[in-house]
């Protein structure tokens, strides 16, 4: 028998019979099953008409309202209505609202319910945020998981593995987002279609948890059905914080088989920015110099987080955002933002002009928050930047790392962040 | 269900994903025919006003990619979509589409060749796809895929499930 990869080897822990081969059919039961307030509802109509009277384990599994929280309208406060009470009536715990959540997948890590080896089901495409851990995230729409909800399991094809090997040390000005745009610019949208993406390779060790999530998280838009990262000293401590019982790291056999190969020198990387309509058209910033923009926005799933608040607020502070462009700033959970108030950076952003929003999917979709009009630009260090992904189909958003999204505020256009950092700060 | 499926030929590029589907700002809908009125509206607003119930799609590379949105199948079935022809599809998308019973036949050379605005019969039985005189043959479904579609979806497939 040939080597294992981590991903097979996860997936082969889950299963009845301890096996995963790659091109297979097997039946899976998560650890957990993540839901939010958009595909939860349909899901939970499914749950009934299945005939179906209650779930398999309240204990594992995790609803959130984030999407359209705070309800910016009556439909949306009767799909969180529907939520609340799917909760209730099954005495699931772990329903969350806005004061108490965030966005899903940064929630789900923070409230130590993913660590080495875990299996997250969600009724989300992002769910794949969870490799950051050396867990699988994958996912799904809502009669899937209503499906899962019903018999704790669900099949799927276990998909091949493509070997990402990360090498060096990044420079200045470059995060986990460029490293995924990299990616995903080399394969294209669909490179990874029937893969999951293994993350490994000396390069691992220099990346906090936060710029693994960031790069995590974009797997799906690279095609692939999963991702996982290494597990190493970092994210096994990283668990302690968190409260995750311990679990031995998933590493793959050395003699494991990839559908491929890829190497990253971080070291080679410069910040990058994605052109609308395609996440996959990643270039250097500084091609794009003097790009206009109306709005920016720094939040979401990919990118809400300590590590990239502390990077707008790098760029902020003593500076301001320019005349006629509007900056939104979107912790990713309850927890970042007190966390964010306490070192003073929501303050730094609030003097250079910045609003700050309760954590929320928000305008990452489109949904409220800063949607954009017909005409208008956005930067986001969001994840997706499809056709009216924001607002109207005639605007457009460019992708990019909080500190280029920051530069791109205060110059009013895109520029390389390292040249907002040598101008003057105005006098504090 | 029917296993096969006859309607007039609607055409997409690659990589028409959920967004552009059904846009974000109706993701608090769910009933069928409040969906169904904003099918395509972000590629296509006209869409909804040229298709006929039965009609199929005949699509390029990695259709359905992006959010796992299942309001886009819900919404294409209402506007009347009966199967849709691809090049390649996202795999959610996929999965969302039969456990919906809106069958997605992969079949690069007929998502290719299908005429726009010409009949068009998709048959599961054999899975074969055929315009005028042209007959293609698309990539055979796995067993659990099929037996989900045979029951009409995933929703009743788990209700046999739970009553054995
Ligand atoms: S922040 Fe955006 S990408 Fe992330 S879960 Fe919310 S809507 Fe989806």
């Amino acid at each position: 028998m040939t080597g294992q990869t981590i991903t097979q080897k996860i997936l082969a822990a889950h299963t009845e019979d301890g096996r995963a081969e790659p091109g297979s059919i097997v039946t899976i039961r998560p650890d957990v099953v993540l839901l939010n307030d958009v595909s939860g509802p349909l899901a939970f109509e499914q749950f009934e008409a299945m005939g179906a009277t209650r779930p398999f384990d309240p204990a594992r599994i995790v609803l959130v309202a984030d999407h359209f929280a705070p309800a910016p309208d009556v439909t949306a406060a009767g799909a969180i209505a529907m939520t609340r009470a799917f909760a209730q009536r099954h005495g699931i715990e772990h329903f969350y609202e806005p004061g108490r959540g965030g966005i899903e997948h940064t929630l789900l890590a923070e409230l130590g319910m993913v660590g080495h080896g875990t299996i997250v089901f969600g009724a989300d495409s992002h769910t794949c945020t969870a490799g950051a851990f050396n867990a699988l995230g994958i996912g799904f729409g809502s009669t899937d998981l209503a499906g899962a909800l019903v018999m704790g399991q669900l099949w799927m094809r276990v998909p091949d593995s493509i070997r990402v090997e990360l090498v060096g040390t990044p420079g200045p000005y470059v995060s986990g987002k460029d490293i995924i745009l990299e990616l995903i610019r080399r394969i294209g949208s669909d490179g990874a279609a029937d893969a999951a993406l293994e993350f490994g390779g000396p390069g691992v060790a220099g990346l906090p948890m936060d710029a693994r999530m960031a790069v995590a998280n974009m797997a799906v838009e690279g095609g692939a059905d999963t991702c996982v990262f290494e597990g190493d000293t970092l994210s096994t401590t990283d668990m302690a914080l968190r409260g995750v019982p311990t679990a031995p790291a998933v590493l793959a056999d050395a003699d494991a088989v990839y559908r491929e190969r890829i190497v990253i020198d971080l070291s080679a990387l410069s910040p990058m920015v994605a052109r609308p309509p395609s996440p996959a058209s990643g270039v250097p910033v500084g091609q794009l110099r003097g790009q206009r923009v109306d709005q920016v926005y720094v939040g979401n799933c990919s990118n809400g987080t300590m590590t990239d608040l502390r990077q707008v607020a790098d760029i902020l502070r003593g500076r301001q955002v320019a005349p006629g462009v509007r900056m939104v700033v979107v912790p990713a959970t309850q927890k970042i933002w007190r966390q964010a108030l306490a070192e003073g950076l929501l303050d730094v952003m609030a003097a250079a002009g910045a609003a700050i929003s309760t954590p929320t999917c928000g305008a990452c979709f489109g949904g409220h928050m800063g949607i954009l009009a017909a005409g208008e630009t956005a930067i986001a260090t969001t994840n997706r930047n499809y056709r009216g992904r924001m607002g109207h189909p005639d605007s457009q958003v460019f992708l990019a790392n909080a500190w280029v999204a920051a530069a791109a505020a205060v110059a009013g256009e895109i520029v390389p962040p390292d040249e907002i950092a040598q101008t003057a700060k105005a006098a504090a | 269900m029917s296993l096969t499926f006859q309607g007039r030929v609607h055409r997409f590029g690659d990589e028409v994903n959920t967004d552009v589907i059904l846009p974000g700002r109706y993701l608090a809908l769910r009933k069928p025919e409040e969906l169904g009125k904003h099918c395509m509206e972000g590629i296509d607003p006209d869409f909804i006003h040229r298709v006929q119930p039965g009609d199929i799609l005949a699509v390029g590379r990695n259709f359905g990619c992006g959010s796992s949105r299942e309001h886009a199948v819900i919404a294409l079935k209402a506007a009347g979509v009966s199967a849709i022809v691809a090049v390649s599809a996202a795999r959610i998308f996929f999965r969302n589409a039969v456990n919906l019973g809106l069958p997605v036949i992969l079949c690069p050379e007929a998502a290719t060749s299908l005429r726009e605005g010409e009949e068009a019969r998709v048959a599961l039985e054999d899975m074969s796809v055929t315009q005028g005189d042209a007959a293609w043959r698309g990539l055979a479904l796995g067993d659990e895929v099929r037996a989900i579609l045979a029951a009409g979806g995933l929703v009743p497939r788990v209700r046999q499930a739970l009553a054995a």
